[in-house]
Order: C-alpha cells, then structure tokens, then sequence
C-alpha cells in the first residue's frame, strides 16, 4: 500500500531521491534549498541510502562533479537556486553538452540584488537556454513525483538531457502537504537502475569527452542537442503516461482546468497555478467563462499541446514570475506569442509580471488579472503589454 | 638507481602541441609511473593540454580523458572518484584493475581559476592525483601574467616598458598552499629529471588520499627559447635553485630530492630565454640581485625544514 505522509516541497525532493537509488550527491548550501541536501544527509547517515554525498565548496563544483560522475554511467543528483544556480550557469551548459542526464532541484528563488531569498522564476528563467529540460510543481505531490519522471526523461537514450525540477522557494519548500508516497519497489520498477550514461567510461575501451570542437565540428554536437530536445516532446508524455499507470495520479505536460469553453485562460507556472485555478472555480460558480493552464514543462516548449488546449480561448493571459528587462514581455508570454503568429485565429494574448522577491499573488490579485482578460476580450485591445499586480510603482 | 620505463604511452604522439613542449613532456613521462594493472582516467582543465590533445574528432589519449571547463578539473576528479567509489560498493563497477584518477591543469587552471575547486577537493581527501603544468602563464591564450609567473618575466600582459620591467610580483607557493591541506603527498618536479618526476608519480599513486604535483613545464613559445632547449632550461631552472625539486609529507615532513649545495648563477638560466632578455641590461642588476636572494633564501629555508623534519618516518607507500 502507497504510504501516506506530510512532507515539505523539500522532504518530498529526498524522499523521492531517495527512491530513485542515486549514487552520487553532490550540492552547496542555499536557502531555500538546504532541506533537501540535509534530509538527503540524514538518509545516508543512516544507512537508508548508498550513496557518495561530496560536500564541495560551490555550485560551480557542485554540478562539475555530478556532471563527472554521471559519465562514469552512475545516478546522481543536485539541488541548487538563485545565486547558486548563476554560480553554475557555466557549467549547466557542459552538463547538457557532454549529455549528462544530471537531475537537478530548484528551488526557486529571487536574484540578487537586492539579496532576497525568495520565490520567483528569475533563477531557472535565465537557464531556459542552457539545453536542460525545465519541469515546474505545482504542489508537494508533483514535487515528488516530478523528480521521478525527471530521472525517466533524462536518462532516456533518445533523449539524455540533464532535467530540472522547479519548485517555488518556501510556498513550496517549507510547506508542508501530504503526499502519496510510491512504494520503494514501483518506483524502482518505473526506474530501472542500469547504466545512466549513453557511453559510460570505460577503461576497456577509453573515450574522450568534452573534446573541443572547432568550427568544422561544433555546429553538429549543438543540432544534435536540439533533435534530443525535439525528442523529448515525445518522450515526456510517454513518461507522464506511464508514471500516471504507477501512480494513478494524472499528469500530462500540462495540467488544465475548464480551457474547453474559457473565453480567457491564465497560463502559469508554478505554485501560482493553484491560486489561479482555485479563484477560476469562484469565477465559474458565476457562470464566468475562464479558464486555467498549469504548465509542467516549459523546455521543451510543448507547442503542439498549447496550441491544441489554448486555441479556443479569446484571450490568454500569460503570468511571468520574472523580468525580462528591456524585453517585450516575459519569456512564457513571448514563447506564447510567437506560438500563435502564425495561426489564422490568433488569441489575445497579454503578459502580467508578479510575484517578484516573494510578493504574494493574494485571491484578490488573481480575481483582478481574470478581470483584466475579461476585459480585453470585451474590448478587443490590450491596454498593455506587459502588466505588473502586485507592485507600487 | 636504475628503472625501466614501461612500454605503454598513453599520450599518443602526433597532437598539436608546439615543438618543445614541456607540458606534454612532463605528462607523458607521469603517466610512466602507472603499472600494467593499473588503469587511469584523467580530468584535464580547459588549456594548452587540452587544446592539443583533444581537436574533434581526434583526441591523442589512450586513457579515459574528461574535461569539463577551466576551474574544475578538481572537482570533476572528485566527482568520478566518488562514483567509482560507489558503483564499486554496489558491484555495479566491472572493472577490476585498479582505477587511479588524476586531475591535471594549467598554472592558470591551478594558481588562479582553479584553486577554490584544488582546495576544496584537497580538504574532502580524495583518493586521487593532481598534476599542475607550470608554464608559468597563460599560454593558450597568448603568454598572459599568472599567479605562477615569476619576478621580472616578460609577459603580454606585464610586458617590458620604460617604467615597470615585467612582472611586479612574485610566483605563488602552490606546494605550500597545497602542504597546508596537510594531504598526504606534494611534490615538485621537473621533466628534465625524468626519473625524480616518475618516482613523485608513484609516490602520489600509493599515497592514501589527495596528492599534488607541481611540475615546471618550460614553454618554448611564451618563454622564447630555442625548442632544442626544453629539458636543459629545466635542468638550469632546478641547478640555480629557481625551481628546488622537493617533498612534502602529510603537510610535515620536508625532503628535498634534488639538493643544490652550489648552485649556478641565476643568469646562466634567465639568458637563455627571451621572456627575461632585459634583466641581463645593466639597470637590472638590483632586481636580478633581488630575485637571486629570494630564490636562495627559500632554498636555504627548504634545506632547514628537511633539516628539522628528519627525524618523522616516512610512511611505507613513499618507498617505490
């Protein structure tokens, strides 16, 4: 029988760690963060995981030395943030270069300055870029399970991309939820242990990697990235589809409520999509046609299900929890712009940026950003871009 | 003392190193020291070893190689010796010789960028090798200053004008830096003493955890000389004292391997290169007086600390 139990968003990350057999650790404290790496140290201690934890002494080590050691073909594992995570940014190219199917927690936090520690998206956001596969929770379930079907894409040989799994700092971290837990032995079935690595270290038959490529040769090692990445929009569902036959619980890149007949949907990411589709149901009492989209995957961008689930909709609100300064808008809102041009019926799409450093999206916030693309799709026109709730200005 | 060096060469020849270059001498000759039941993976910072030895879709190794980026090659050693640590633990590991890991870089990816990654391997004490090439500059690059390049040397970056004559400072003491982590083993070498540096090698193989060596790798290109004259400037860098070869047991115990009771003039080793042209002109008397008296006084220290540590035992992995 499936264990029930309350977790943190944190808790839940080991526990799931945990069950996936991993073999090498290896992080550097952040907060919001720390609770992973020291329950993961408690499991170790205690004999509950086999596991080499490397206490390095920064993120830029900590991922150079999961990204060596997932070469050796091992399981391996790191949570990071914020500072941390810039602090990496060198290296989260090389993981996905060399194709290190590393699988790495974020727990989302501001960037300084100023020094903040909490939740926006400004951490990963700017890692959009660096060929890592992005999955945002919602809740401490998905938290949980997401790091399962993490390990599932990554380490797929169509795919072997390192993976993120993004949870909001403290609204996820430190609260505590319950959570359905997998049985040691499900979870090991979904997640066989077995060589991670397409082409692990052998002594037998000695391979270089992380070469350098010149002009003649770079380009190809970066197109075949893309094709993995391309291979991954296949990938993703099959694995959500089969950890939903484990579990018995549903999951699909997306999870979306009353898109069918919404005459606005707000797509988010994160903790925020509970909010948001919490106030939709007020508004649907009402008889108020909106609608929600809870994004779990944001790279690979799954452009096909988009189009299929928000096309109906006469206005998209799209909700940015960073700044894309001097841009447009925010990333979701271009990816979701870019997504329609090219359709005959284009929604109405709009961008709201919140949340910044941890300011709260209160009920009060979500009813007003309805409101907000209620009234675009009354008036036809977009008053502005880019809308910022939640800040004095 | 005789030995014979062992067959295999795990440096292929025919990469892309200059004419002369004491780098890939200096590795070709460490990786001498591993026996035929032994196996290695070596994780090479971003530079000159590198960049010669590894041009898509070539690469010069016969041994697993990793190279991830500049400042890490400490870390990324840890990272593969933790995971054969592990997989080993849990019979998931079907090599049976002996893996060895050795992490090798640049002075730049080891005095400079790589020291915080060096120190914080070091501390953890993992079983593994670390080999810094001292060219005493960033040569990949194009002969820019380091942390290792010494007093006076002409770099492009510290070049020879009207008023400052070359590099200000002094050269890091990376053996000190590396001995104050008290591991087990740190030494210096020199591939112009092949047989001094293969021992070194198989002393840091056998020692129990962490072992660092530091090994000057004259440079032809950023160092102007003559190719022809890689292994004799070596030679003249340990005979005048610039560059004494010596041990450092668990942070303790201190013996120099190479001692030089006369030395030869500081000026038969810096005329011979090109990067220190303008300390032979009248004016540089007082700073070559300078940079002799400070290459002594340390030699001279070195030869008091072997002195005074005489008496601690040298543990039984030091005897190969």
């Amino acid at each position: 029988m499936p264990k029930i139990v309350g977790l943190t968003g944190d808790e839940a990350v080991a526990h799931a760690v945990k069950q996936c057999d991993v073999d090498v650790i290896a992080a550097y404290p952040i907060t919001p963060q720390t609770i992973i790496v020291e329950t993961l140290g408690d499991f170790i201690a205690n004999g509950e995981l086999n596991a080499e934890m490397v206490h390095v002494e920064s993120e830029h080590s900590a991922l150079s030395v999961v990204t060596a050691a997932a070469l050796t073909g091992a399981r391996v594992f790191t949570a990071t943030c914020s500072q941390g995570l810039a602090l990496m940014f060198e290296i989260l190219y090389i993981t996905s270069g060399v194709r290190a199917p590393v699988v790495m927690a974020i727990a989302n936090r501001a960037l300084s300055a100023p020094i903040n520690i909490h939740a926006d998206h400004s951490d990963s956001m700017a890692a959009r870029d660096s060929g890592w596969i992005q999955l945002y929770a919602e809740n401490v379930q998905e938290v949980y399970d997401l790091i399962f079907m993490a390990y599932k894409i990554a380490e797929n040989k169509e795919v072997l991309l390192p993976t993120m799994v993004c949870l909001d700092g403290f609204t996820l971290t430190h609260t505590l939820e319950r959570v359905e837990m997998l049985d040691d032995d499900v979870a090991l079935k979904y997640l066989p242990k077995k060589p991670t690595y397409a082409h692990p270290i052998s002594i037998e038959e000695p391979a270089t990697y992380g070469s350098l490529a010149l002009p003649d040769y770079y380009f190809e090692f970066k197109i075949q990235q893309e094709f993995a990445m391309n291979r991954a929009k296949e990938v993703i569902p099959k694995a959500m589809e089969e950890f939903t036959k484990v579990s018995g619980r549903e999951y699909y890149v997306y999870n979306a409520y009353a898109t069918d007949d919404a005459d606005v949907i707000v797509i988010s990411l994160g903790s925020t999509s509970g909010t948001m589709r919490s106030v939709a149901k007020e508004l649907r009492k009402k008889g108020i046609k909106v609608g929600t989209v809870a994004l779990r995957v944001y790279r690979p961008f799954p452009a096909k299900e988009l189009k299929e689930v928000l096309s109906g909709a006469k206005v998209i609100v799209t909700m940015d929890r960073t700044l894309s300064f001097g841009a447009l808008g925010g990333p979701l809102f271009e990816d979701l712009r870019s997504l329609f041009y090219d359709e005959d019926r284009r929604p109405l799409i709009a961008d709201v940026v919140y949340g910044l450093g941890g300011r709260d999206l209160t009920p009060s916030d979500a009813k007003a950003i309805f409101e907000y693309g209620l009234e675009i799709a009354k008036t036809g026109h977009i008053p502005e871009l880019v809308k910022f709730v939640g800040v004095r200005e | 003392m005789s030995i014979s060096l062992p067959k295999p060469e795990y440096l292929a020849p025919g990469h892309a190193a200059c004419q002369g270059c004491g780098a890939t001498l200096a590795i070709r000759q460490a990786l001498m020291a591993l026996r035929p039941d032994e196996a290695a993976i070596v994780v090479v910072a971003t530079g000159c070893l590198e960049v010669v030895t590894t041009i898509y879709p070539r690469t010069s190794w016969r041994i697993p190689f990793v190279h991830l980026a500049f400042e890490n090659a400490a870390a990324g050693a840890s990272g593969i010796e933790a995971a054969l640590r592990v997989l080993e633990r849990k019979g998931l590991l079907k090599e049976k010789k002996k893996i060895h890991v050795i992490a090798i870089g640049g002075d730049g990816g080891t005095f400079d960028i790589g020291l915080q990654a060096l120190s914080g391997a070091l501390e953890r004490g993992h079983k593994f090798v670390y080999i810094c090439y001292d060219n005493e500059a960033y040569m990949n690059t194009g002969i820019q200053r380091s942390g290792a390049t010494p007093y006076r040397a002409w770099t492009t970056t510290t070049p020879v004008g009207s008023k400052i004559p070359g590099k200000p400072q002094f050269k890091k003491n990376l053996a000190g830096i590396a001995a104050a982590h008290e591991i087990p083993y740190v030494a210096t070498a020199s591939p112009g003493y092949h047989v001094d540096l293969i021992n070194k090698m198989r002393r840091a193989l056998n020692a129990p955890g962490p072992a660092l060596l530091h090994i000057l790798a004259p440079c032809p290109t950023g160092w102007r000389y003559d190719p022809s004259l890689t292994v004799e400037i070596a030679r003249l860098a340990v005979q005048t004292r610039f560059f004494p070869l010596y041990e450092i047991i668990y942070g303790r115990k201190y013996v120099v391997t190479m001692p030089v009771p006369k030395p030869r003039p500081i000026t038969d080793y810096l005329k011979l290169q090109g990067r220190y042209a303008h300390m032979l002109r009248p004016e540089m008397k007082k700073d070559v007086e300078r940079l002799e008296k400070v290459v002594n006084e340390f030699y001279e220290w070195l030869m008091k600390m072997s002195e005074v540590t005489k008496d601690l035992p040298l543990p039984s992995w030091y005897h190969v």
